[in-house]
């Protein structure tokens, strides 16, 4: 069964005009940033944006990879949620009110995540997709509240969730704020496994800091994609402050597959058939705790 | 609020109280559980793979009564820093708390932690035992933990390694103390390409604890002695541990399912954002 994102190569070629981050030397060739090598881009998309050479995975756009779903199915919710200033932050870049105005005109996006629902072979799920590209998928308040509603969203609507993430971790503009969304997405996260309903996290390339410390790695099933880096502190902090010198491969989804921390390493283009056999499986999930909560918001009065 | 401090501590900036909060002198955890419980006993281990100096907790009398004390533990002095990591967790450290935390839910203890850490130790072994992973299960722990929890910030907290343990149902924080998203320097080096920049990167990061109370994250700011913890460890423990006893006492009033809800709804609330189409519609309905 060929279940890629083939249903949806269309989008994938709609939006490669806007794809950025890789040196196009034309319009018909791409360089690969991993090999080196000159890839003709409509193989490459066709690809899944996976270097056809060498296999490495470029990162995706959060719209692009909305072509892993059904087509037609993604519904966008909350996209009116913008960031503003909490701390009237400054720092020799300017401000933070000014660098998101940048930024949002640049990406034209309000923030770095797009979350709603859509489906996977006929089957709903809750969806929230983190997009590198705006201030490197910092977790700031937006970002939280985003998966937050995801969140709450599936448990209300006794749906799976999927997060998609890859980011540089809290953003620093927003200060403390930021960390606490650790905090509150995981606590969101108590809701849905109420219900009986997993969470499914996907990690891409790069996740880091507080992301990866917090609602991704206590996911009922946890997906990398090949090569992805995945870390708490990065490289560079552990190089010069530590002083230890990393062997190669350190802190890549391999790495987290063979110490014990993520579930499975799936390439792109198996990613749909892995997250469908996945939903299938939870089809009949209700919960054991569901009783369980039914009978304690009684007794709390909550009824 | 009964302040017991000088007048010229106002005039401290944010970079002052990280020195405060960072001196050598000042009580740390274990100093406040000898100082505040009785029949201390420690507990170690994580059951998994080790013994982390840099997080210490176990089982104590508190105002007589049973509870399961957790904090980041500094050393006094350089040998003792070496020995503590200067108070910077390997993941063992988070997996002997997440274990402490779970024990306490079992007898129905209640949890005091106590947060002074520059940040999770950010080193190879770490990353290869699961350094993400130990702090999300700790908080996901903390998130659903059936027993009151009492958090008390008592020097720096530092990042995603101080909130593994002080998700909570009532956060304290010492008027000295200090809590951000990244050290100063770390921040200054990241947007200010250079560490030396701290200073201004600590004001930036609004990391006091005051501003943690303007920012609705923590609940009260507890005096601390003259110009700071360390120079009278004694009032200062007392200080703490006068409040601790009337928010223990009135945590200990709510149900837990009450308790879980408020915890919920507190962390819910934490995030600053607009709604866009909800202002359209102000504005359309108040032009």
């Amino acid at each position: 069964m060929k279940e890629f994102f083939r249903r949806s190569k269309k989008s994938f070629s709609a939006e490669q005009s806007q794809s950025r981050g890789t040196s196009v030397p034309d319009d018909m060739w791409v360089k690969c940033p991993a090999c080196r090598e000159l890839v003709y881009k409509k193989e490459l998309h066709d690809n899944l944006k996976v270097c056809p050479k060498c296999d490495h995975h470029m990162r995706l756009s959060s719209r692009e990879w909305l072509a892993m779903f059904d087509a037609g199915s993604f519904v966008e919710y909350d996209g009116d949620l913008w960031p503003i200033d909490p701390l009237g932050f400054t720092s020799p870049d300017g401000t933070y009110a000014e660098k998101l105005v940048k930024t949002q005109e640049r990406t034209e996006m309000p923030d770095a995540v797009i979350s709603g629902v859509a489906r996977i072979e006929e089957r709903t799920l809750a969806l929230a997709i983190c997009d590198f590209s705006f201030m490197g998928a910092s977790m700031g308040s937006v970002y939280g509240e985003k998966m937050v509603r995801a969140a709450e969203r599936a448990a209300a609507m006794g749906i799976p969730l999927l997060t998609i993430n890859s980011s540089g971790g809290a953003r620093q503009q927003e200060g403390v704020i930021a960390l606490m969304q650790m905090a509150k997405i995981t606590m969101a996260l108590t809701r849905l496994a109420e219900v009986g309903q997993p969470h499914i996290a996907l990690l891409v390339d790069p996740c880091y800091g507080g992301v990866t410390a917090s609602y991704p790695s206590v996911a009922d099933i946890i997906i990398a994609e090949p090569g992805a880096n995945i870390g708490f502190a990065g490289k560079r902090l552990i190089e010069q402050i530590v002083r230890q010198k990393l062997p190669a491969g350190f802190q890549t989804a391999e790495f987290m597959l063979e110490h014990g921390m993520i579930d499975m390493v799936t390439p792109r283009g198996d990613l749909r058939t892995v997250l469908s056999r996945a939903l299938r499986l939870y089809k009949h999930s209700s919960s054991a705790f569901r009783v369980h909560t039914f009978v304690s918001d009684i007794s709390s009065g909550r009824y | 609020m009964d302040r017991t401090h000088q007048p010229d501590q106002q005039s401290l900036t944010p970079w002052d109280r990280v020195q405060l909060a960072r001196h050598q002198q000042r009580p740390h955890t274990l100093d406040y559980i000898q100082g505040l419980c009785e029949d201390f006993i420690e507990l170690h281990g994580d059951r998994r793979f080790g013994d982390d100096p840099a997080m210490v907790g176990g089982l104590a009398s508190f105002d007589g009564q049973t509870v399961v004390v957790v904090g980041h533990q500094k050393g006094r002095d350089t040998r003792e820093n070496v020995k503590r990591n200067f108070g910077m967790p390997h993941p063992e450290g988070y997996r002997k708390a997440l274990r402490l935390f779970r024990y306490a839910e079992k007898f129905g203890f209640p949890v005091l932690s106590f947060i002074d850490t520059p940040a999770a130790n950010p080193d190879k072994e770490a990353e290869e035992r699961g350094q993400s992973n130990a702090i999300a299960e700790s908080i996901l722990t903390m998130c659903e933990l059936r027993t009151p929890i009492i958090a008390s910030v008592i020097g720096e907290g530092g990042s995603g390694g101080a909130l593994a343990i002080s998700v909570a149902d009532l956060i304290l924080m010492q008027e000295n103390a200090v809590y951000s998203v990244a050290s100063p320097e770390a921040c200054a080096s990241i947007l200010w390409r250079d560490s030396s920049k701290a200073p201004e990167a600590a004001l930036a990061m609004r990391i006091t604890a005051t501003d943690l109370l303007d920012l609705g994250i923590v609940d009260e700011i507890i005096p601390e002695p003259e110009i700071g913890a360390h120079t009278d460890s004694e009032s200062a423990i007392a200080i703490l541990g006068e409040r601790l006893r009337e928010y223990l006492a009135y945590v200990r009033t709510l149900s837990i399912d009450d308790l879980l809800e408020q915890r919920y709804i507190k962390y819910r609330a934490i995030g600053q954002y607009q709604e866009r189409a909800q202002l359209a519609l102000d504005a359309a309905l108040h032009p």
